[in-house]
């Protein structure tokens, strides 16, 4: 006798939740495992094994595609549309286009990637999608942002949560650096050229690119960190002074910030300084946040002994207190001329993406599966297991990062006695093998954190269904009794 | 105002958000396309020939960006080992920039006559033949490859909207003749754009096959141009400092 489970129907809508939680998590392990095998590629070449798909070059916007906006972006329309309900008490807007974000989000990421594997690509970092995924990129996210405000509109709260805040500025301020950073006049459906070129080209981009980290990366995981941190923790949140000033110097900040990346360049010196100045001034909104994040656990410390979502939290915080430290440091220019085009760049983008973004995002999700599922985590040893894999992966990664990045910035600098270059540009490459080869080690650490993850979480979910099919069976035998 | 009245009134926080986040471009980025001194006036920077220009985007298809820079810096070490710092002016014709954010390999802005056709063909192919620590990828079917020439006009024309000097019109032909002399002016004719590609290729012959105008051809014909364009001895060291 088939009889669907008598549960209610859910007061909020987590189907879609749900679909956007898995996906990330598949996203994240694809994205990861790209990623090392990239990084291996750069430690031995031979992995290019002369087939054009999987060169360094087109796999690396693989990558980056993959782990920011298949795993970051589906993480962030997860925990949006969780927090948004339960914080506005209210149902989702709109059901049928929350699924068609779902699937537009979704097959956008994975043609993005296979298109770039083909070597269509716009050539622009972090932007690489061709002009048709972008358009239809700009529709899926316009529908997120209605169905976003929407759902505020209809809470039935006054007060609209400060989570809410930095969500609703990351999804403002991505469409608006989408929008204007891919300009382009196309020549068919596979290729364009960009409105701009040269400096302007160069400065439009930088202010998408590292807004792209500002807003995509930084303000919406705030605001994934405002809602779980409390909630895991069980203490509101530590000052909402602080949240409403750092909220508002944050987003005004980071939009200035972008032409640190072109110091010593062509770009003329007013906007470098400009940019330099205003990157120095973002540590203190940022640690305002990491700040308020930490503090929420005062008087609840113990929790970091027994609760290991809580280490993944504290820890992502700690990790977002360090790089937003050493990304102003990086800002300034004597610092940048060193460390701009070496790979010690690439070690700060990591202590951000792995050690901030991804695990205040598994923290999360172990707050949210079990919740998601009405049932309890299968493992909290396999928690540890992964908080600690993640964690020596990050050391090991952005150690052997630094090491590469500043071992070669003073090699290229360094001159001899008689005033000649001391190294050529290829001893510097011969020199970076060995950091090259450990980096691939801690991203192979990172990678097998998130596997224990993926045997957690179906472990977990295999017990919900068994749980929830035996109590439908046992509803429907009391129901056949009566 | 108080903040309970914006954190009560999502219309009002809505309208806050987009000023707030507004400002730093409108300061920062807006006034580089109206500030003359952000690139400089120089002789000798031409958009690309139709064969240089296919040699582009092969570049950018294999993603070499994300590996070589071309933006030299004003410092002692990167003038010994890539010469004079790039100039705003050198780039005006690329869209997009590829100026780059990494040096896994070296910077290539003027890596354009430092070394010959055949050491490019035998270095894209089998980078470790030439340089045995290189970790670069091997690219044998650049020179495996035919290129696809057959529309290469369309994509002069979609420059041409972006405002690069590709002429359609004569007046515009007569304009480009002003302004890069008649060699030139008649290879940024997009009415001529394949007889030109070919003619290139067919000259100068960088893949060393003379019978075949492959993807190597156009990215060698590329490689060699860049950071040529504008002649040094002609200017002053100090002249273009002023516009930094």
């Amino acid at each position: 006798m088939a009889q669907s489970p008598a549960l209610p129907a859910e007061q909020y809508n987590y189907d879609i939740v749900r679909k956007f939680t898995i996906m990330a998590i598949v996203w994240a392990v694809l994205g990861m495992s790209v990623g090392v095998y990239i990084a291996s590629e750069l430690a031995w070449p031979f992995l290019n094994f002369d087939i054009p798909q999987i060169t360094f070059g087109r796999l690396r916007p693989v990558h980056t595609t993959l782990v920011i906006f298949g795993f970051g972006g589906s993480a962030l329309f997860a925990t949006a549309y969780y927090v948004v309900q339960r914080t506005c008490q209210a149902r989702l807007a709109f059901p049928w286009l929350a699924e068609f974000t779902f699937w537009g989000w979704t097959g956008g990421v994975a043609l993005g990637v296979i298109t770039y594997m083909m070597g269509i690509t716009q050539g622009r970092e972090y932007a690489e999608f061709e002009w048709p995924l972008d358009l239809a990129i700009a529709v899926v996210w316009v529908s997120y942002i209605v169905i976003y405000v929407e759902t505020i509109r209809r809470r039935s709260q006054p007060h609209i949560y400060v989570a809410n805040w930095f969500y609703l500025a990351f999804l403002l301020a991505v469409a608006l650096l989408h929008i204007f950073n891919n300009l382009a006049v196309p020549v068919s459906l596979t290729k364009s050229y960009s409105l701009f070129s040269g400096v302007q080209d160069a400065m439009t981009q930088w202010w998408y690119g590292h807004n792209a980290v500002g807003f995509f990366l930084t303000a919406a995981f705030l605001g994934m960190m405002y809602y779980f941190v409390p909630k895991q923790a069980g203490r509101p949140v530590y000052s909402y002074r602080l949240s409403i000033i750092h909220f508002w110097a944050l987003i005004f900040l980071y939009m200035w910030a972008g032409g640190h990346h072109l110091h010593w360049t062509a770009l003329p010196d007013w906007v470098s300084t400009l940019a330099a100045t205003f990157s120095i001034l973002l540590l203190m909104p940022s640690w305002g946040g990491m700040i308020n994040g930490i503090m929420t656990l005062s008087g609840a410390w113990d929790k970091l002994r027994s609760d290991p979502i809580m280490l993944f939290l504290i820890t992502s915080l700690s990790f977002y207190g360090m790089s937003t430290f050493e990304g102003p440091l990086m800002s300034l220019k004597s610092v940048n001329a060193l460390s701009h085009y070496t790979d010690w760049t690439i070690g700060h983008v990591h202590s951000g993406a792995l050690g901030w973004v991804a695990l205040v995002t598994f923290g999360s999700f172990y707050h949210l599966i079990p919740r998601l599922w009405d049932t309890k985590m299968y493992s909290q040893t396999l928690i540890y297991v992964h908080f600690w894999l993640a964690t020596i992966g990050i050391v090991l990664y952005i150690s052997s990062m630094w090491v590469a990045g500043i071992g070669q910035g003073l090699m290229l600098r360094s001159f001899d006695d008689y005033g000649n270059l001391a190294y050529t540009f290829i001893e510097t490459v011969e020199f970076m093998h060995t950091p090259y080869a450990w980096r691939a080690l801690g991203g192979a650490f990172f990678v097998s954190g998130a596997l224990v993850m993926v045997y957690n979480v179906v472990m977990t979910l295999w017990a919900a269904r068994r749980e929830q099919a035996g109590e439908a069976k046992l509803v429907a035998k009391q129901l056949a009794k009566a | 105002m108080k903040h309970e009245q914006i954190e009560t009134n999502s219309a009002l926080m809505l309208v806050l958000i987009l000023a707030v986040i507004s400002i730093g471009g409108l300061v920062e980025v807006v006034p580089l396309f109206y500030i003359n001194e952000t690139v400089e006036k120089v002789d000798g920077v031409r958009p690309y020939t139709p064969l240089e220009l296919r040699g582009r985007d092969v570049y950018i298809r294999e993603g070499c960006y994300l590996c070589h820079s071309q933006m030299i810096r004003p410092f002692r070490d990167e003038w010994l080992r890539y010469g004079h710092y790039s100039l705003a002016a050198e780039s005006q014709y690329d869209h997009p920039f590829q100026w780059g954010s990494k040096r896994t390999g070296p910077d290539l802005a003027r890596v354009g006559g430092k070394y010959s056709n055949q050491w490019h063909v035998q270095h894209l192919t089998a980078p470790r033949s030439v340089v045995p620590q290189s970790i670069m990828p091997n690219y044998p079917w650049l020179i495996q490859t035919d290129l696809d020439y057959s529309d290469v006009a369309d994509r002069m024309r979609a420059l041409r909207m972006t405002g690069v000097p590709y002429s359609l019109t004569q007046a515009e032909y007569d304009a480009n003749v002003k302004k890069f002399g008649q060699t030139v002016a008649d290879q940024l004719d997009i009415s001529q754009a394949q007889d030109n590609l070919l003619k290139q290729a067919r000259d100068k012959d960088f893949d060393g096959i003379s019978s075949r105008v492959t993807e190597m051809d156009a990215l060698v014909a590329y490689l060699q141009v860049l950071g040529t364009m504008v002649d040094f001895s002609k200017y002053n060291e100090d002249e273009f400092v002023k516009f930094r």
